[in-house]
C-alpha cells in the first residue's frame, strides 16, 4: 500500500514570531523555518507502518515555493521514498491546499493519507478533514494510535474527555496527534544522501484547481501583554492577595 | 439571515461552551437556531430550546447518532445548510473534526478559534500558538467557523425556542466510509476542563504524585484538574487534561499552576485566565511573567499548606 504524507514548511517552533512594522502580516523573511511538527509526526508513522510490512511506498508531499524543498529533503532523510513538490507562489489556505492535494490523491491513488492535526503557525487545524470531504472518505483525526488490517484503519482519536475509536475503510485521511508517535533524529548521512535523491515538481496551476485563497488577512497583532503581578512570600499572602482579589 | 449552532452535550445536557456559542453567534443579529445531535436527547432539547435568544432547536435523534461521527455530522449539516449563511460551534474535539469537512462540502473557507466578532464576517483568531493575533475577512456566501468559548459570556435562560424534530435526517448517517468502534471517557466528578470556574494545573515535577498533591487542592477549589504538555507526555496525567495551544485552552476565573515553567505552548492555553497563581522553585520560569501572584516555593510543600489554608478558611 503506497501512503501519502502531506508536510508543510512554518516558522520553525523555537522561533517567536515578529510582526511586520505596517501589521499587515507575520515577518518570516530571514527566519528559521522547518518541517511543521505535526507532519514530522504523521511521517514518523508512515516510516513504522513500513516497517511493520503495511505500507510499501512512502510519498511526501509539500505546496509551496522552490524553498520549501527543505523540508521534502527532511522527509527523504526520515526515509520517505519519493516527494513531491507542488509549486505555487499562491497564499495557500486550508482548502486551496485540501483542493490541491486531492488533485495528488486521483494521480497518485494511495491508500491512506496522513497529515498532522495542524500547522502550528495559523493553527487552522482543517486541511485532513477537508481533503477527507473532497476525497468522500473517512477520517481519522487527532490520531495517537493506528492499525491497518483488512483493508481497514483502525485509528484511536484524542477526543474531548478521553479517546474514541474508529475504524475506517480505506482509502482514508489520518491527522496525526503528538502522542502519535516520537519522531526519530535524522542522522548526518541520511541528510547528506538525501540533498542527492530528486524531488518531482508540479506546478500547482497545471492541476486545474482553483486554490485562491478565500479569507483576506486585514491585520496581524500582538496579544495585550499581561500587566506584571507581584511574587508573594509565602501561601499565608498567598491565601490573602487571593481573597482581596476576590479569586477564592 | 439566520444562525445556526452545532450544539455540545454530553447526552445529558447541554455543555457551557453551547451558550457561550450562543453569545458569539448575537453578533450577527439574526434568528438563532441550535441543532442537537445525538440519541436520546428530550433533557439535552429541552434545556437547549430554553436558551436565551435561541428561536429554534432542530433535533436530530437516531441510535446511529449516539457516537456522532464527523463524516455523519458533516452530512446531516451539509442537508440543513441551505437555510443558513453561518453555521458555528464551540471550538471543541467534535466540531474541530466536522466542521473543516461541512466547509469543504460547501466550498467555503472555515474560521477556527475565534475569539472575536468585529463585523459579521470579521473575526479575530489567534495563530502561532496565541503570539500573534490574526484579524481575517471573509468574502464566502456562507461563515463556517468555531469560536473559543472562553472568549463569549454563556448565554442565560430565557423564553422557550420552537423545537423541531428532524429525525427523518437520520436516514442520511450512514456515510460506510467510517465505523464507530469504542470510546473510553475519563470518569471524573470534577467540573470540565474547558469551562471551569477554577482549574489547578500540574506540570512534569509532580511526577508520580500528580493526584496525590492536586487532588486536595482541586477537591477543595472546586476545580478542574489540568497538565503541562511535559506532564502528559511523561505519563504522569492522560491527555485530555492537557492545557495549550495543542490541548484545552482555558479562562478560568482562578488558574493555580504548580510546577509549571510556562512554555509558550501552555501560555497560549490559559494566559486569558482572570487571576493566576504560580508555584514554581525556579524563580526565572517563564510563568511568573503571566502571573498575578507568584509563589517561589517546592509546590510539594507549598500546594498542601495551600490546600490545609483553605480547610481554615
Amino acid at each position: 500500500m503506497k501512503v501519502l504524507v502531506a508536510v508543510k514548511r512554518v516558522v520553525d517552533y523555537n522561533i517567536r514570531p515578529r510582526i511586520k512594522a505596517d501589521g499587515s502580516d507575520v515577518d518570516i523573511a530571514g527566519v528559521k523555518m522547518s518541517i511543521n511538527p505535526f507532519d514530522e509526526i504523521a511521517i514518523e508513522e508512515a516510516l513504522r507502518l513500513k516497517e511493520r510490512g503495511v505500507v510499501t511506498e512512502i510519498v511526501a508531499v509539500t505546496i509551496g515555493t522552490a524553498a520549501c524543498q527543505d523540508v521534502l529533503r527532511h522527509a527523504l532523510a526520515m526515509g520517505a521514498d519519493r516527494v513531491i513538490l507542488l509549486e505555487s507562489d499562491l497564499e495557500l489556505q486550508p482548502l486551496g491546499v485540501a483542493k490541491l492535494l486531492k488533485a495528488i490523491v486521483d494521480k497518485e491513488q494511495p491508500g491512506l493519507i496522513i497529515l498532522g492535526k495542524q500547522a502550528i503557525d495559523d493553527d487552522a487545524g482543517q486541511t485532513g478533514q477537508m481533503l477527507a470531504a473532497l476525497m468522500h472518505a473517512g477520517q481519522g483525526a487527532f490520531a495517537s494510535s493506528i492499525t491497518v488490517a483488512d483493508g481497514e484503519a483502525v485509528v484511536v482519536r484524542e477526543v474531548d474527555g478521553g479517546t474514541e475509536t474508529v475504524a475506517l475503510k480505506l482509502p482514508a485521511v489520518i491527522t496525526a496527534d503528538l502522542r502519535l508517535n516520537e519522531p526519530r533524529f535524522v542522522k548526518l548521512p541520511n541528510l547528506m544522501m538525501a540533498k542527492k535523491k530528486p524531488i518531482e515538481t508540479i506546478a500547482a496551476s497545471d492541476l486545474g484547481v482553483n486554490a485562491e485563497p478565500r479569507l483576506k488577512l486585514l491585520k496581524a497583532a500582538e496579544p495585550a501583554e499581561r500587566k506584571a503581578g507581584i511574587k508573594v512570600a509565602n501561601v499565608a499572602e498567598l491565601v490573602s492577595k487571593l481573597r482581596e482579589a476576590g479569586a477564592i | 439571515m439566520t444562525v445556526l449552532i452545532l450544539a455540545e452535550h454530553d447526552g445529558k445536557q447541554i455543555k457551557k461552551a453551547t451558550r457561550q456559542a450562543v453569545t458569539a453567534a448575537a453578533a450577527w443579529n439574526a434568528p438563532i437556531h441550535l441543532v442537537v445531535l445525538g440519541h436520546e436527547l428530550q433533557a439535552v432539547t429541552a434545556e437547549a430550546a430554553a436558551i436565551a435568544g435561541v428561536s429554534e432547536v432542530i433535533c436530530v435523534d437516531a441510535p446511529a447518532l449516539a457516537h456522532a461521527l464527523a463524516e455523519d455530522v458533516a452530512a446531516l449539516l451539509l442537508d440543513l445548510a441551505p437555510k443558513y449563511q453561518v453555521i458555528l460551534a464551540p471550538y471543541s474535539a467534535a466540531a474541530k473534526n466536522a466542521l473543516p469537512r461541512v466547509a469543504a462540502l460547501l466550498d467555503v473557507a472555515m474560521i477556527s478559534d475565534v475569539i472575536s466578532i468585529s463585523a459579521p464576517a470579521t473575526y479575530i483568531r489567534p495563530t502561532y500558538a496565541g503570539s500573534v493575533l490574526t484579524t481575517v475577512e471573509s468574502s464566502d456566501a456562507v461563515q463556517v467557523l468555531t469560536v473559543r468559548a472562553s472568549s463569549f459570556d454563556a448565554a442565560a435562560n430565557g423564553p422557550a425556542a420552537n423545537i423541531v424534530d428532524h429525525a427523518a435526517l437520520a436516514a442520511l448517517s450512514s456515510q460506510n466510509q467510517a465505523r464507530f468502534v469504542s470510546a473510553t471517557h475519563t470518569i471524573s466528578d470534577r467540573p470540565e476542563l474547558a469551562s471551569a470556574r477554577v482549574v489547578v494545573t500540574g506540570g512534569r515535577p509532580l511526577e508520580t504524585r500528580f493526584d496525590a498533591i492536586l487532588n486536595p487542592l482541586a477537591a477543595k477549589l472546586g476545580a478542574a484538574i489540568g497538565a503541562t504538555r511535559a506532564a502528559v507526555d511523561a505519563g504522569f496525567a492522560p491527555n485530555d487534561l492537557q492545557v495549550g495551544q495543542t490541548g484545552t485552552v482555558v479562562a478560568p476565573e482562578l488558574y493555580i499552576a504548580a510546577g509549571v515553567s510556562g512554555a509558550a505552548q501552555h501560555l497560549a492555553g490559559m494566559k486569558d485566565s482572570k487571576v493566576i497563581v504560580a508555584i514554581n522553585l525556579d524563580p526565572d520560569a517563564a510563568i511568573f511573567q503571566v502571573a498575578d501572584f507568584g509563589l517561589v516555593a517546592d509546590l510539594f510543600e507549598a500546594v498542601p499548606e495551600l490546600t490545609a489554608a483553605l480547610v481554615a478558611e
